[in-house]
């Protein structure tokens, strides 16, 4: 018999701007333990192995890996970070039990980009040092410091700490792209407008979003330009929270009672880290996606998926995502964002969760909020949300700039 | 056995060797970047608790009720059943050496001549091997030991801050080890 | 699930400095392994990459800037990274990727450049420890090595001498490896024994070096492995095991995440009797006690037994349980996760029989690797074996 991988728990923190009373560490526990609890185990004794995604700088620490363990249950058990979203770590736990080693494996992200005090600078470190970094800065401006949090201040153009000069916010990339990305398809910036307003009213209807707000096009075309043509609604705010899922074998879901969700499909993909030569085209979803669709068996997307959660950290990242994936042609994921197909009620329902503008940017747990949301319209635990009918979903991050790097999940009910 | 292309394997080093001297006289190109990256971590309440109690001159501990042990230094859950804590405990400033180093380096990488001497202290009403890092004082290189007993030295009150170092280090509790 | 064979290994020169980008770095040893294997990037399925803290090369997200290096470029590309532990927990991976089903070729590369972070790596080590517990009181990383050291000295009543005996060893060991940073065949134990005390009871001579180097690695399925080489090296066992965040709660003296991970390993091996059926062993270490340390806890002799080994030579390249046959971290350089090189290229070298002036005598078959991570908490092992 086929081993299968399908998820059985799922637990989440609120996501909210700010969390003071919460160190990381406990937000880790909350979101751990509500997924031990939602599967029914013990992770000291039926966990075999957790994974965390997350990355140092993220953190505020050289090695992350060690301030792990203990609040997700992994003291003196094989545990491990992956750098990488986390659908990444998705796909490690797919393949480690796919290995036979393990049948029930934890896999954790968080983000706590309140604790960044610094977050365009540490997002500006991830450039080349040679050729990338040196061309943010130093440009002569007044005094202006950056700031991640919203809705008081969206991030401003200009970063840094001396006095006379600034260097540039890393989002820069963001208003190149999407310059290009509006010429190449003659999408429009109103179209890339009406993915805000969709998103953000989707999460009106979800309890943990934490950026829902009632907007017009209008509202949206009106907003200050930060990185022309990025405007300041366009943007996904910072939030904080921490998701955990539990996956196991099929076997071990049918003996604990739970109707499995299966993972039935992973794919990631890189493209080049050059900025200079990247495609813009977000061809690391089409071949994450392609990497998926095989694996899941998946031959004619349009039809056999139902409904996608897919990366809209910018605003026109929802429409070059939906046609990379292959469920638009170029230019036309616009029209289906104005036409309502993309809507909760309409054939392809996207992003119903509130999508990162909604619910928030939380930076390497952007997959694992994805597959959250698909996972729950699956089990039918949506509330107003819901889609009725829901069989297969696909959840798709991007790690956000300067990354060409992105991966996908596809998860299909029993 | 495969076809042995190489009398070993490496069969060459890549790599240029280049000293720190070449940096420090530019004879290799080089590019250089100071980030600016600062965070501020919420503290919780676990630690909040036990910062404020140092403030105080108190040391807090708290008990896992399912594996009936102290954790010092606290925290919100107990690593080994996953189970929340619950009962806040103060514990005595006393306690033993766990382990020790002499060290002639100071927190700079940079020799000194006078070590300082550091380590790890079991609190007493901990159960073994239960404590935190700190410093050692008032006792020579060659008295410290491990299993030696050890009492807190704080910073007058109003010098207190709320952190580790309100302690300033851990002296000779006298009596035998 | 499906078995798993090493067909191809590489590695770079290991120097406290080195001119090439960290790009670069995972180039040179992608192509040497590439080499080796006889294949081209198209025959690679997925990659994953092992790179330890960011902030040595001074570079957030630094998996996503070496993938270009690392022949990650339009495929599927993963960073793990368990600190220290990433030198054979990167190959884990590896393994993972392949045993499940998923690649049937995978390349690993593990990569750094510690020299990068000015003026010295030391500073980046500053932020391993906890903000609120321990950083206030601003300690040195050695100082934590020298109260395991101590504790581990005192438990089992070890003398500085016995111990400086595996200094020695490795560094003589390392004469003949082309990629060595410090190897020295005429070093004794009275020269350790004298160089400068860093932070009682540990030396200048008893730690090894930063280091800029990279490695890599080539695994591929047993149903595709006679496409490419009539070697048939497979893997036998993979294990990894982390202990609680607080080192300041446990008694350092035994690292039981390491036997812990080398249970786990030797279960699915099918050994019972570890310094027997093990022809040899690279245990890590980065400081010559570690060696010792690890070496009690993969369960390779008694508690407190280890130094008392290296003292009577059973650990040397022709004694009876040949340890770090390399020459090791101390003798090679220890460039974090790049020390995949000295440990499971080595292990892969070895029992091809490739190993040239370090060979281990007397046709090996079955070796073991282990990595060790993170604030004295983390064990990854891989054992490597001859035959299916």
């Amino acid at each position: 018999m086929t081993r299968k991988v399908c998820v059985i728990g799922i637990g989440h923190t609120d996501f909210n701007s700010i969390t003071p009373d919460m160190q990381w560490k406990d937000f880790m526990y909350e979101a751990c333990n509500k997924a031990y609890v939602d599967a029914g185990v013990d992770p000291r004794k039926d966990v075999n192995s957790f994974i965390t995604c997350a990355e140092d700088y993220w953190e505020g620490f050289s090695i992350f890996d060690e301030f792990v363990p203990d609040q997700i249950g992994a003291v003196l058990r094989p545990c491990c970070t992956v750098c990488g979203d986390g659908i990444y770590g998705l796909g490690t736990a797919y393949m480690q039990i796919m290995t036979e080693m393990f049948d029930m494996v934890a896999v954790e992200a968080h983000s706590k980009a309140s604790d960044l005090l610094t977050y365009g600078d540490i997002m500006l470190h991830a450039f080349d040092p040679i050729f990338e970094k040196p061309v943010s800065g130093p440009v002569e401006r007044p005094n202006y410091r950056g700031s991640p949090s919203y809705p008081a201040e969206a991030p401003k153009p200009f970063i840094g700490s001396s006095e006379e000069t600034e260097r540039v916010h890393p989002y820069f990339m963001a208003g190149l792209e999407m310059q290009d990305y509006l010429k190449k398809t003659k999408t429009t910036e109103e179209q890339c407008a009406a993915v805000v307003v969709k998103n953000k009213k989707n999460a009106f209807w979800n309890p943990y979003a934490d950026y829902e707000l009632k907007i017009t096009i209008e509202d949206v075309m009106k907003s200050e330009y930060l990185f022309k043509p990025v405007k300041k609604l366009d943007i996904s705010p910072n939030v904080d929270g921490a998701i955990c899922f539990v996956l196991a074998t099929e076997e071990k879901a049918k003996e604990l009672g739970i109707e499995p969700i299966y993972l039935s499909g992973f794919g990631w993909n890189s493209e080049t880290p050059w900025l200079g030569t990247r495609g813009f085209d977000a061809d690391y979803a089409k071949k994450s996606a392609q990497m998926a669709y095989k694996m899941a068996g998946i031959t004619d997307p349009k039809k056999e998926i139902n409904i996608l959660e897919i990366d809209d950290r910018f605003s026109f990242k929802e429409l070059q995502h939906l046609e990379a994936l292959g469920f638009a042609d170029p230019g036309q994921a616009g029209n289906m964002v104005e036409e309502g197909t993309l809507d909760v009620k309409g054939s392809l329902p996207t992003n119903m969760s509130g999508g990162s503008l909604g619910v928030g940017n939380c930076l390497e747990a952007t997959g694992l909020q994805k597959s959250l949301e698909i996972v729950t319209q699956l089990r039918g635990h949506a509330a107003k949300r819901q889609v009725p009918d829901a069989e297969v979903g696909l959840a798709q991050a991007w790690r956000g700039i300067p990354s060409g790097s992105g991966a996908v999940a596809i998860f299909r009910r029993g | 056995m495969s076809d042995k292309k190489y009398e070993g394997m490496p069969p060459y080093a890549p790599g240029t060797h280049v000293r720190e001297s070449d940096i420090q006289n530019k004879k290799i190109a080089y590019a250089w970047w100071e980030p600016e990256v600062q965070y501020s971590w919420s503290l919780g309440h676990a630690m909040s608790k036990f910062l404020t109690g140092l403030k105080a001159g108190k040391i807090f501990g708290i008990h896992c009720k399912r594996c009936d042990r102290i954790l010092v230094p606290p925290r919100m859950f107990c690593e080994h059943c996953f189970g929340p804590t619950e009962e806040w405990v103060e514990l005595p400033d006393t306690g033993i050496i766990e382990t020790f180093s002499i060290s002639y380096l100071d927190p700079d990488a940079r020799r000194i001549e006078d070590p300082i001497l550091v380590g790890v202290v079991d609190l007493d009403g901990a159960p073994p091997h239960h404590g935190f890092m700190h410093y050692f004082g008032e006792m020579s290189k060659d008295e410290i030991k491990i299993g030696m007993k050890v009492k807190a030295v704080w910073k007058p009150e109003n010098e207190r801050t709320g952190s580790i170092t309100d302690i300033k280090y851990f002296k000779p509790a006298g009596g035998a080890d | 699930m499906k078995e798993v064979a090493v067909i191809g290994a590489g590695m770079t020169l290991f120097r406290r400095h080195l001119k090439e980008t960290g790009k670069e770095l995972s180039y040179l040893a992608t192509k040497m392994a590439l080499e080796e294997a006889g294949i081209e990037k198209k025959d690679i399925d997925m990659v994953v990459m092992g790179t330890a803290p960011d902030a040595f090369d001074g570079t957030h997200m630094k998996g996503e800037y070496l993938l270009d290096g690392a022949a990650g470029v339009g495929l599927p590309y993963c960073r793990v990274f368990n600190g220290g532990g990433t030198g054979v927990f990167a190959p884990i991976a590896g393994w993972w990727h392949v045993a499940s089903g998923v690649a049937d070729v995978c390349l690993v590369v593990a990569e750094e450049k510690m020299g990068n972070c000015y003026p010295h790596p030391q500073t980046a080590f500053q932020h391993i420890w906890d903000p609120i517990l321990d950083r206030p009181l601003t300690p040195n990383l050695v100082w934590l090595f020298a109260m395991e050291m101590n504790r581990y000295m005192t438990v089992h009543g070890i003398k500085e001498e016995d111990i400086a005996e595996v200094a020695v060893k490795n560094k003589r060991n390392a004469v003949g490896h082309p990629c060595a940073q410090l190897a020295d065949p005429n070093i004794t134990v009275e020269d350790v024994m004298n160089s400068e005390m860093m932070a009682w009871p540990v030396k200048r001579l008893d730690i090894s070096p930063p280091s800029d180097g990279a490695a890599a690695l080539i695994f591929c399925s047993k149903d595709v492995v006679h496409k490419y080489t009539d070697e048939r090296i497979f893997v036998k066992g993979v294990g990894w095991n982390i202990d609680s965040t607080m080192w300041t709660n446990r008694d350092l003296y035994f690292p039981d995440y390491v036997a812990n991970a080398a249970k786990m390993a030797y279960k699915k091996a099918g050994i019972t009797n570890p310094p027997k059926e093990l022809s040899f062993a690279e245990p890590y270490d980065p400081f010559d006690y570690k060696e010792c340390h690890h070496m009690e806890g993969l369960l390779l002799c008694e508690k407190g037994e280890a130094p008392t080994l290296a003292r009577e030579g059973v650990t040397q390249r022709d004694g009876d349980l040949p340890i770090c046959p390399s020459g090791g971290l101390l003798g090679v350089g220890n460039p974090i996760a790049a020390t995949m090189g000295q440990k499971m290229c080595e292990v892969y070298w070895q029992l091809a029989g490739k190993a040239g002036k370090r060979q281990v005598p007397n046709d090996p078959q079955m070796g073991l690797g282990q990595a060790w991570g993170d604030i004295m908490q983390m064990a990854t092992v891989m054992i490597l074996g001859r035959g299916s």
